[in-house]
Parts: structure tokens; sequence; C-alpha cells
């Protein structure tokens, strides 16, 4: 499971490019990564789109063709039961995508409503509900996402939706009430409430803008978060095994002893849709990260420049390169 | 000591939410699963076994609220967390007492490994930042996005079957008798590897790149140009001063991550069939045990909730601004 | 503890200490960087303090740290040398030392007190680490003892109590940072010290108190400063000479009292009409309009033509080079980068062409 730490709490200096935000609000598209990330990611949601259409074969229907590593009629091979396994890739990608977006939507009104809350409010209010974001970041969510839907009839893509939701929005809230804290203090705000605009006014209008990069990149740590999540739920078993996922098809890839059994086509490809997906996703962040803080900008763009000019980057000893 | 006496306060109130939370979850629930259990081992169930699963399930609907509560204190505080019927008819609390140790040594050791290697490379490549180091980052980013129990798969599919180098499931070699000789142990450790390595390999990337993100932005801080002025060692300044305060965040990094880190690692012993906590939720999960599914998500959480409590105190230890005398 | 303080060098003006010949400086790795230095040139001689004022932005900060090569990324230095007279009487080029020499070189011979010295002290150490780690560096053979005596004597030296040895950094106000700062700067007793905004954050009474302690800590140990601020009548009284910066260049060198007296840059008379004078008549302040250029796009003639009240044709097409002024025998310091001194005496703005007494 991914880690996210890279979207930690910016700093007050950075907060002001943020400012800048709202007017560039999709500078950030122009850093080589997120446009990979988002590349990527376009990818997968078209294959969720059309998936069902493209796939050359039912996902459930039982084939001839038993174990069989991939070959011109399957592509990726097939099951013990003869079933198309790139059709239950491109099939499954629907699920993914639905439950890690409308989780990762859910959480992310959850940790706006509570984050911005709490840091605009300030006092009782703002301890209360950090702590409350707290408890849930310090609980390990999994086991508790697996209480839950243990428990639940069904678990279905809706209800894993929101069980992940409640228990993955921390993260994003105490970003954003950090955030929020700090552009409170800030002219233009104090300004506002000087001249009496009401809270909703003030939220909605020089907040909430400012805060654009930050609730889009603690969006995507969610649906990293809700993808992942869910694919491990299914992958042990404890959501619903008849809807199609990536999970899904780990799960049944490992019932089968496709390990054992030498079948690697059964689950390396999973797998890697996962990889790659997430690694969308963090690139999108990493590309938001650099926006939101310019320390963090690799001196990457410039390398073929510095490579030709024998410059060497370091801390504290500035190259001197004369001009011939 | 503030610092400490408001973070001790937030542990036992999370403690609080997580039971209560426990508490809850089967009570919210329509229908409850364990009266059909306790149906199906009809006789097999001793009075005081049932009674325990009624206090922790709720299955008396005639008492109040507040009095379920008070007696879920009280078997808690007995240590009795009810009857796990996977294991029928071993009590949950000596099911997590057996596996709790398994977990603690791979997922602890592994992690805590991973927090020092990762940190070190990650300082490493924020300080060489601009160099052949940068290509380490699409790498790490890879690897951080990879779920940790594939990985556990293709090293499996890799190193046991393919190769045939380490055992691919187990803690240790059924044959042997768990006892503290050289041969258990070393079976121990040769079961571990593997794991161990995974769990290392899934999890190093979040912390090098989280590192090497703070060194970055640390390396622009005022005090080490200073420290550059002053023609300190190169060695002194990366350590001394850019790394020693850029591992304050990733400290509150860990302690925060922890949540996520345990949930992945959990799988990690589902995949490797380890005889850790993960493996016994995994085999709740599949036989539906509740009352092992929810003695497992405390234990869990408590662990947690102390390895949190041990990264404040060294986060203490390590920055004086939270060791502030009056 | 003499083992560490020589005894004050007998301090000999006219001597150059530190040398700063055409230095050029961009931001930008790239093909089209910031100019930010366009041959910055400037003499600092032995134990004199010498002001380097001018709007923020002008690249004050640039050039003070560029001549330590503690520019950082993506800051370069594409031309230009920085000389050294070392105490032994020989010269080096700080641009042309490998970096071990550098950093044996570094605090030794300049040390620097940061702009901001509220981040300058890293704030996991004990005051006591910090001062003592760098004496302990660049003097291997001193024992524990000596060092924690010296750091001690440091302190007193600035005026704080010896007991502040054991405090973080958090637990100092700011204008003991700065000073635990100005001590630090002393360790080693480099020769040259310079000072950007030493005193920007502090009320005016903490500023008075220290800048007259750096003015009696010049007297008794004899190092030169450079003393770079916005505030040119703080300049005024504690700096022997001044120059003045505009827009990446110096437009105007020369003792603080001609500079103050009798400004020949119209940059310098604007940049002193924007503060109330030290002694006689006050008069009405006036800021300069307008605000220096971007130095990210190509400047075409003076830097200044656009805000220059008398600006002529020349003035936009060709660049001044500082020079000598037709008072040059007179006044055999001043050299100042403008058109108008080139054009018959009687045509100069009569601000700009005061006697000297
Ligand atoms: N990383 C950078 N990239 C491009 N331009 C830069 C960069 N850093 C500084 N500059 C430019 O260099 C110029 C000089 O900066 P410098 O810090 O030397 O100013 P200064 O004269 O010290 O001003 P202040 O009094 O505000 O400290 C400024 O115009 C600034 O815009
Ligand atoms: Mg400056």
């Amino acid at each position: 499971m991914a880690i996210d730490l890279t979207i930690t709490a910016p700093d007050v200096t950075t907060a002001a490019v943020a400012g800048r935000a709202a007017r560039h609000r999709f500078v950030f598209l122009r850093n080589g990564k997120a446009i990979t990330g988002v590349a990527i990611l376009g990818f997968f949601a078209i294959i969720a789109i059309i998936g069902q259409f493209i796939a050359p074969y039912d996902p459930d229907t039982l084939g001839p063709d038993i174990m069989q590593p991939p070959s011109a009629a399957h592509w990726l091979g097939t099951t013990n039961l003869g079933q198309d396994i790139l059709s239950q890739l491109l099939i499954g990608t629907r699920g993914v995508m639905i439950v890690g977006f409308a989780a990762g939507i859910i959480a992310t009104i959850l940790a706006i409503i509570i984050g911005v809350s709490a840091g605009y409010a300030g006092g009782v209010v703002d301890e209360v509900l950090s702590a409350v974001s707290n408890i849930f970041l310090v609980i390990p969510a999994l086991p508790l996402i697996i209480i839950i839907t243990g428990q639940l009839p069904g678990g279905g893509e809706v209800v894993i939706s929101l069980v992940i939701a409640v228990t993955g929005w921390a993260w994003g809230s105490r970003i954003l009430r950090a955030q929020t804290l700090s552009l409170r203090k800030r002219d233009f705000v104090e300004a506002s409430r000087a001249n009496g605009e009401s809270i909703f006014r003030i939220i909605g209008f020089e907040i909430l803008p400012n805060l654009t990069a930050i609730i889009v990149s603690s969006f995507i740590g969610t649906v990293t978060f809700a993808i992942l999540s869910q694919i491990t739920l299914a992958f042990i078993g404890v959501t619903s095994i008849s809807e199609w996922n990536w999970g899904t098809i780990l799960f049944w890839a490992q019932s089968n002893q496709a390990l054992a059994r030498g079948a690697w086509w059964w689950f390396v490809p999973a797998g890697l849709c996962i990889a790659l997906l997430g690694m969308s996703l963090a690139l999108i962040n990493f590309g938001i990260d650099e926006f939101i803080n310019p320390r963090l900008r690799s001196t990457g763009q410039n390398a073929k420049a510095m490579r030709r000019r024998g410059i060497v980057a370091r801390i504290g000893f500035t190259p001197v390169v004369r001009k011939r | 000591m503030r610092f400490l006496a408001r973070r001790f306060i937030f542990y036992v109130i999370t403690a609080w939410a997580a039971i209560t939370i426990n508490f809850f979850i089967p009570r919210a629930m329509e229908g409850n699963p364990v009266d059909a259990l306790l149906a199906r081992y009809q006789g097999q169930v001793s009075p005081d076994a049932i009674r325990a699963l009624t206090v922790l399930f709720g299955l008396d609907k005639n008492q109040s609220l507040w009095d379920q509560y008070v007696q879920y204190w009280q078997l808690l505080f007995s240590g009795n967390l009810g009857l796990s019927f996977t294991f029928f008819p071993t009590p949950v609390a000596t099911v997590v007492q057996q596996s709790l140790p398994w977990t603690l040594g791979l997922v602890g050791l592994s992690t805590v490994i991973s927090f020092f290697v990762g940190t070190l490379i990650g300082t490493a490549i924020g300080w060489k930042r601009g160099t052949w180091a940068d290509g380490l980052l699409p790498v790490a980013t890879f690897f951080s996005a990879v779920p940790y129990f594939w990985l556990g798969l293709l090293a499996i599919m890799l190193f046991s079957l393919t190769l045939k180098l380490l055992p691919a499931a187990q803690g240790y070699d059924p044959g042997l008798i768990p006892n503290l000789d050289f041969i258990f142990i070393g079976s121990v450790i040769q079961h571990g590897i593997l794991p161990a390595l995974t769990i290392v390999l899934s999890s190093i990337a979040g912390w090098m790149l989280g590192m090497r993100n703070m060194m970055v932005t640390v390396t622009s801080e005022d005090y080490v140009s200073v420290a550059q002025a002053k023609g300190l060692s190169e060695r002194r300044i990366m350590f001394g001063y850019a790394a020693r305060n850029a591992i304050l965040p990733q400290i509150s990094g860990f302690a925060l991550s922890l949540g996520f880190i345990v949930s992945g690692t959990l799988v990690m012993e589902m995949v490797f069939s380890y005889p850790g906590i993960g493996f016994v939720l995994y085999q709740a999960v599949s036989a539906k045990d509740y009352p092992l599914m929810q003695g497992v998500f405390l234990v869990i959480t408590l662990s947690v909730l102390v390895a949190n409590i041990i990264a404040d105190l060294v986060y203490t230890l390590l920055d004086p601004r939270t060791r502030q005398e009056g | 503890m003499s083992t560490v303080l020589p005894t004050p060098a007998t301090v000999k003006t006219g001597e150059p200490v530190l040398q700063i010949r055409n230095l050029v400086v961009d931001y930008g790795y790239g093909d089209d960087p910031t100019h930010v230095l366009r041959e910055v040139s400037l003499t600092l001689n032995k134990g004199e303090v010498l002001g380097l004022a001018g709007e923020s932005g002008c690249g004050m900060s640039t050039l003070a740290y560029a001549a330590s090569r503690l520019l950082p990324p993506p800051g370069i230095i594409t031309g230009g040398e920085v000389l050294f007279t070392r105490r032994d009487g020989s010269v080096v080029d700080i641009l042309k030392l490998s970096d071990k020499e550098l950093r044996a070189a570094r605090w030794n011979d300049i040390a620097i007190v940061f702009q901001g010295a509220m981040n300058s002290l890293n704030p996991v150490y004990r005051v006591s680490k910090q001062l003592t780690d760098v004496i302990a560096t660049h003097r291997p053979a001193l024992s524990r003892r000596e060092l924690d005596d010296r750091a001690a004597e440091l302190l007193e030296l600035v005026g704080i109590s010896p007991d502040r040895l054991r405090s973080f950094p958090h637990q100092l106000s700011g204008g003991m940072r700065q000073r635990v700062m100005i001590a630090m700067a002393l360790a080693l007793e480099p020769q040259v010290l310079i000072m950007d905004e030493p005193t920007t954050a502090l009320d005016v009474v903490m500023q008075r108190q220290i800048v007259e302690q750096i003015t009696d800590l010049r007297e008794r140990l004899g190092f030169a400063v450079i003393f770079i601020t916005h505030d040119v009548s703080l300049l005024i009284e504690v700096a022997d000479r001044i120059a003045i910066m505009y827009a990446g260049e110096i437009v105007e060198s020369a003792t603080a009292s001609e500079v103050y007296r009798m400004p020949r840059h119209p940059y310098s008379d604007g940049l002193l009409g924007s503060f109330p004078p030290l002694h006689g008549p006050r008069r009405e302040l006036g800021g300069i309009p307008g605000s220096p250029p971007d130095l990210a796009k190509p400047i075409d003639g003076c830097p200044y033509a656009d805000r220059c009240p008398f600006a002529f044709d020349r003035c936009r097409v060709e660049n001044p080079a500082l020079k000598q002024t037709v008072f040059a025998d007179l006044e055999p310091e001043r050299l100042v980068a403008c058109h108008l001194h080139d054009l018959p005496l009687a045509k100069v703005p009569v601000q700009l062409t005061r006697r000297p007494a």
C-alpha cells in the first residue's frame, strides 16, 4: 500500500504560491510528471468506459482452453475454468475506477467539510474535529473496513465506497485544516472578515479557491487509498467475489493456486495494472506538490543544458562556469 | 512535557474510541451473525462463553445500551475477548496472544528497517539532487504504487517456486517443535526473510520519497546555508543540519502512516501464510468468525497506538521545541 | 584565551582585502537565465566598513553570497574574479579554489551574518554546539574545555550572558539570535565580515545597540565589514565607504560623507531623498516613483533611465560605465555610472554637482 508522505502539509511560503493558483489553476499540467500521470489515468478511464465493448469474451463464460498461457486467441491466457483473463481485466477496470472515484469524492467532501471548519472555526471546534480526524488516522483502516464490511450484508460497490470513504477522509482533512488555518490569518481573509462578509462567502470565495491544489492533491491521495483498499478487500475475499475487478481476479488466482501451478499470466497483469494506475495517481500528485512547493521542482528540466555547460548543481558551492 | 501529556491524553481517547467503535459495530448491523454461529455450535459452547459473546455482540436485546457498555468494559478488563470459532474452542485472547509475537517480529522489524534504510537513501538523493540519483525517483514511485501483497506473490513465484531459494509459506518448518534451539531459530529466520524483504521493498519507496522531499525543502533553509558558510564538513552538514531537521516530519509521518503500513503488512502475512495476526484475521474473515475479527481489530489498533507513543517519544527526544520547559 | 585570539591586527586602511572584479551572476541554468549581477566590481579595504545600499531586489545579497560561492541553486557565476588577500599577504581567487580549500577558507577568511538571521540557527542544536562546531572544525587542536571557554567568551563579547549557551534557538529572542549569529561570525576572527541586513527585523533600540556593538567590535578586532542594508541613513553613521547598487550594478561608490552630502548619481540622490536627514532642516520625503526593472528581461542602456528625471537619449541606448567624474582630483575615491557627468558641467542638474568642501 502506498504511503503517501509526499503530501506533507506545505509550509507558509509555499502557500503564497498556492494563492496564485486561482489564476493559473491548471498550470501544473505543464509539469511532465503530471502529464504522464494524467495520460495513464485517462487511458484507464477510457478502458473503464469501453472495456465491456472491446472485451473479446464474456469474463464468466467457461471455455475449453484451461490454464492456457497467453496466445493469439487469449492474449493474457485463461483461468483454470477457461475464462479469458484479458476480458476479466478489461471489464474489471470499471469496478476499480468507480469505487476509487466514488470513495475519493465522498471522502474529499467529508475532508473539506471537517478540515475547513476546523481550520476556520478554531478553538474548541478545532480541537474536537482535529482529535476526531487524528483518531481516524491512527486506527488502522483495513482491519476496520474488514470488520465493517464483514458484518454488512452484500458488500457491493456502493457499500464498499461508503465504508472506504468513512475510514479514509482523515488524511485530507488534516492537510486542509492546516492550510485553512494559515489562510485565515492572511490579509485578504482578514479584510473580508472585517468587512463583515458572511462566513459562507469568505469560505466559498476566498478560502476554497486557494485550497484548490491541495484539495485535488488530497482527492488523488484518497483515490489511491480507496483503490488499494478495494483491491485488497477483494483479494482476501471480504467483498463480493462475483463483481469483477482486479482484486477479484487476484482472489481467484490465489484460491486456485495459480502461483504453484506457474500461471503467472493469471496474476501479473492485474498487479501491473494496479501499479500503473497507482503510479499515475502518484505522478499527478508529484506534479501538484511541485506546483505548490516550487523548491521540490527537480532541476531535471535543465539537465540537458547543465550537462552541456558542465554545471554540477551542488548545495553550498555555486558553480562557476565561464563563458568562452 | 506538555506536548507529551497532550499526546498521551489523545492516545487514551483514541483507544477509547476504537473500543467503542468495536462495541457499536455489531450492534449497528441488522441481524446478528453470531446468533447463527452459536446455533451451529449448539451444545459445545460453555455457558460462560455464551455470556461473554452475548456481552460482546449485544445478543441480549432486553438490556439497556448503557448496561451492555459497562459489561463490555468489564469483560475487556478481564482480558476476555470471547471465543474463536475458527480455532474452536480456543478463546480469542489466546489465539491473539500466540500470533502477536510473530507479527511484532516480522512487521515490526521490517518496518523499522524499511524506515531507516529508506530515510537514509532519501537523505542521499535529496542531498544529491539534480544528479543521477534522481533516476531512482521513477523506480521508487512505481514501487510505492504496487500493492504489498502482489509484490509478495511475485517474490514467492521468483524466489521459492522458480529459484527454490526460500520457503514460500509458514513461519517455520512444520516438522519442528517450537523451542529456542538453533535449528528452530534458523528455520524462523529462513522463513522470515522473504516476507520481510517484500515488506521492506514495498514500503521503502514511501520513506525514500518523503525524506527526499523533506531534504530538498530543508536544504534551502538558512541554517543549512550558514552551515555551508561555516565550512563544516559535508557529512556534518548533510546529517547534522539537513537530515537532522528533515527527519522530524518524517517521524510524525511515520506515526501517522503506521495504520496504513500495518494494514498492508497484514495482507502480506496472508499471502505468506505467516502465523501472525494478519493471517489469523484472514482465517477469521474466511470462516466469518466475528469474535476473532473484532478481537484482532482491537489488538492491532492498540499495538499501533503503542507504536505511535514510541514514535512520539522519539520525536520529543529529537525536537527540543516540544520539550520547552514552562 | 590568547590561544585563539591573536592581538588585533594593526589596521591599515587603503590596502585591499577583498577585490571583486567584473563579477557576473545569473539565475537559471537554462538558455534564458536572469542576469542578476552584470560585471560588478567592488573593493573592500582592510579594516573598513563598506556599506552596500539599494532598493530591494537590486542584487545586494546576491553579490555577497556570490563572492563566497554560497549562492543557492539556480544561481551560477559566469564570469569575474574574487581576490582575497590572506593575512600572509598572498592573494587567492575564491572562484578558483577547490572545494576542500574553499571549505577550509570559509569562516576563517570571510564570515557572513545572513539576511533574516532569525532562521540562521539550527533549531535542534544548543547555542553552544553551534558556536563550538565551527571552531572545532577549523581548529581541531583545541580541547573541549577551550572550545567551551571560547564560546562563553564570544557570547560575552556581544553582550549575552554565558548561561545562554545551554539554550536552544527557540528560547532566545530575535535580538539575541541576531547577536548569537554575530558572535558566531567572530568565532574565528575573520578578516572580512559580511552582514546582510543584520538589523532589519529588530526594533529601533535594538538596531542601535547592535550597530554600536559592531562598530565597537570592529575597532577592537580590526576586521573589515560589508554592511548591506536598505537604510542609507544608518549606513552614513557606520560606514566608511558606501556603494549604491541598482538593478545588479554598482551605480556609485564613494566615502560615506561624500555620498551623503553630495550624491552624484540621480539614483543615489533619489534614494537619499527617501530617508529623513540626520541633521539639518527637515525636508519633504520623496520616494523614487516606479520600481527597479525586471532583471529577467534584457535591459538596453542605463537600467535607471526609465525612472530617472534627467534621462536623455544616450541613456536609453548605452549603459554608462563606472568611472570618475570631473571632480576626480577633489574626491579620488568616487566612481559614478552616469552619462550626465560626461556633459558640460553647466548642463548637469545642480543637485548632482555640489562642490566638495
Ligand atoms: N532563484 C531565482 N531566480 C531568478 N531570479 C532570482 C532568484 N533569486 C533571486 N532572483 C532575483 O535576483 C535579484 C536580486 O536578489 P537579491 O536577493 O540579491 O536582492 P537584494 O538586493 O538582496 O534584495 P533584498 O534587499 O530584498 O534582500 C532580484 O531581482 C530577484 O528577483
Ligand atoms: Mg538581500
